[in-house]
């Protein structure tokens, strides 16, 4: 039994990459995931990896399929969507959503164009789903450095970062971190997107941020609960999209997200905090 | 407290216009709340007070004049807003929430273990022992006020801008806070509130300004809350008119204002204004 979850990391070294570069993006994009749900951006980070496209595409005009090109268009691409859809959200009336929304599918409206005017469609099936299973050193580096890079600045930047999700008005007016926190926790999303966008594609580089981290509200009540079970669902589903991948040949990026897709719905279900199931036993109400 | 009896800590409006689309809400504003005071600031509805406050904060920029602040840094002024923009969903205790107010001696990475008696002590002095451990969704309307004004409270700030601080707390814990505000007063720092209860303001107020977009009156309470200015505050605080013609006053250089007290306030008879055409 043991040996059907082992068997084909012991075998396979592509295997065995892909095993690590998941575990890497999991640990760093997970709690990313918490904070994005809690501040309901969810949304925005499926918008953001759209806003990568065209930067990684640039890459790959310039570079062909090059991981550190694709990895540094797409960078810049969307730390400037991100810098410029604050700053608009900040200085006028539209809210951060609407000007996110405005410069996303400018963004990725140039990215197709870019991608269709010069690239062929097997190119194009790379940059959206991915290369999870052709995970060599400079990308597992990569993985690795970005989750490095996530935890240390979430660590750093933890209680402004609480304090601007609870109530920014009060950050504002004891200091000037506001501004600074935001735009850096930006930056941690688009690094992260960017670090999925290697290993599963951009379509599905939300997948292992996104999903974990909404399945954790059915296990934990507070943020120190919600990141580590936010990271042990990511984790659990790279393992099994792996493996399911593995035994029945399937894409490995989908399987991947599909099988977060039913941990979310198994933890909606079953989960301790607010789980479908536990709402049709009948429990009494308290004294006080 | 050291902090409280350093020179300056005055808030000094010159010529100040705070408003939206152009439009005034607060229309030049001039005067001085003296360090140490306890001043109230009532007016009907649409009158300005919130404005104001938020053009003290900085949340808004004036679009003519300026407040300026001699001797006070960022960090030195407490803020209850009216409505507070917090998300109420996120899973944060009270006793997180409350200690918030520690951000300037504690920053993004000291220790609150040091602090954490001070913050019960807050939690005490609001009625809110107990409460450390619950979710800030669990609480009422007027718990999370009682919260926030602990938080206020251990922001430890030498001016102190509370907009309507009582609205939507019961009246035995609205005198339990008035105490607290009495005490800031007491211990030098200045407070500015935003109030509806007139009564509570002629109890506990000892300077007041009557705003109605301009201000009608400003001094002791006493002599601000009579019938006469209190009818003229109502007339004057018009509906916001799409047409109002460009304001043709004297720019707020023209005004002499230096740091005087509360009995200068009226100096705007000398400018008369087209707005309620």
């Amino acid at each position: 039994m043991i040996d059907v979850l082992t068997a084909p990391f012991v075998e396979f070294a592509f295997m065995r990459r892909a095993l690590a570069g998941c575990v890497a993006l999991s640990v760093g994009a997970a709690p990313v995931g918490v904070f994005l749900t809690l501040r309901r951006m969810s949304l925005m980070s499926e918008a953001m990896s759209h806003a990568i496209l065209p930067g990684a595409a640039v890459g790959f005009l310039w570079a062909g399929l090059s991981l550190p090109a694709m990895t540094l268009g797409g960078l810049v691409a969307g730390l400037a969507v991100a810098l410029l859809s604050g700053v608009v959200a900040r200085s006028t009336v539209l809210r951060e959503d609407a000007s996110l929304a405005a410069f996303y599918l400018i963004s990725l409206a140039a990215g197709v164009l870019l991608i269709s005017a010069r690239g062929s469609s097997i190119d194009l099936l790379h940059i959206l789903f991915g290369t999870v299973l052709a995970l060599d050193d400079d990308a597992l580096l990569l993985l690795g450095g970005i989750s490095t890079v996530t935890l240390a600045g979430l660590a750093v930047a933890y209680r402004p970062l609480v304090m601007e999700c609870v109530d920014p008005l009060f950050l504002r007016s004891v200091g000037r971190a506001s501004g600074p926190v935001h735009y850096a926790f930006l930056a941690l999303v688009v690094l992260n997107l960017v670090g999925g966008f290697a290993a599963l594609g951009t379509l599905l580089a939300v997948g292992l941020m996104l999903l974990p981290a909404i399945a954790a509200r059915f296990w934990a009540l507070d943020l120190t609960g919600l990141m580590p079970a936010a990271v042990i669902l990511a984790l659990a589903a790279s393992v099994a999209g792996l493996l399911v991948s593995y035994y029945a040949g399937l894409p490995t990026g989908p399987a991947i997200v599909l099988s977060a897709g039913v941990l979310y719905v198994a933890s909606m279900l079953l989960g301790p905090r607010g789980g479908l199931v536990w709402r049709l036993l009948p429990s009494r109400h308290l004294e006080a | 407290m050291s902090a409280v009896s350093a020179p300056g800590g005055a808030l000094v409006f010159r010529g100040l216009t705070l408003g939206y689309a152009r439009h005034p809400a607060v229309h030049h504003l001039d005067g001085t709340v003296p360090t140490g005071s306890l001043t109230a600031v009532v007016g009907p509805n649409g009158a300005g007070k919130s404005t104001l406050l938020k053009g003290i904060m900085g949340e808004i920029a004036p679009l003519e004049g300026a407040v300026v602040r001699p001797g006070l840094a960022r960090h030195d002024i407490a803020y209850l807003p009216q409505a507070a923009e917090i998300d109420r969903a996120f899973p944060i205790g009270v006793f997180d929430l409350v200690a918030m107010g520690l951000w300037r001696r504690v920053g993004a990475w000291r220790p609150l273990k040091a602090h954490r008696a001070a913050v019960e002590a807050a939690l005490a002095a609001v009625g809110l022992t107990g409460f450390e451990r619950r979710p800030i969704g669990t609480l009422s309307g007027g718990q999370l006020r009682r919260a926030l004004f602990a938080r206020v409270l251990l922001q430890d700030a030498r001016v102190i801008l509370l907009d309507e601080p009582f609205a939507a707390i019961d009246s035995r814990t609205t005198y339990e806070l008035l105490a607290l505000v009495r005490g800031w007063h007491a211990e030098g720092r200045t407070v500015v509130a935003v109030l509806h209860d007139l009564d509570q303001v002629a109890r506990h107020f000892p300077a007041t300004l009557l705003l109605a977009r301009e201000a009608v009156a400003w001094g002791p309470t006493a002599e601000v809350l009579t019938a006469d200015n209190l009818r003229r505050a109502r007339r004057l605080c018009e509906a916001w008119d799409e047409e109002a013609p460009v304001c043709r006053a004297p720019a707020a250089a023209a005004h002499d204002h230096g740091a005087h007290g509360p009995p200068d306030h009226l100096s705007h008879d000398h400018h008369t204004h087209g707005h309620a055409a």
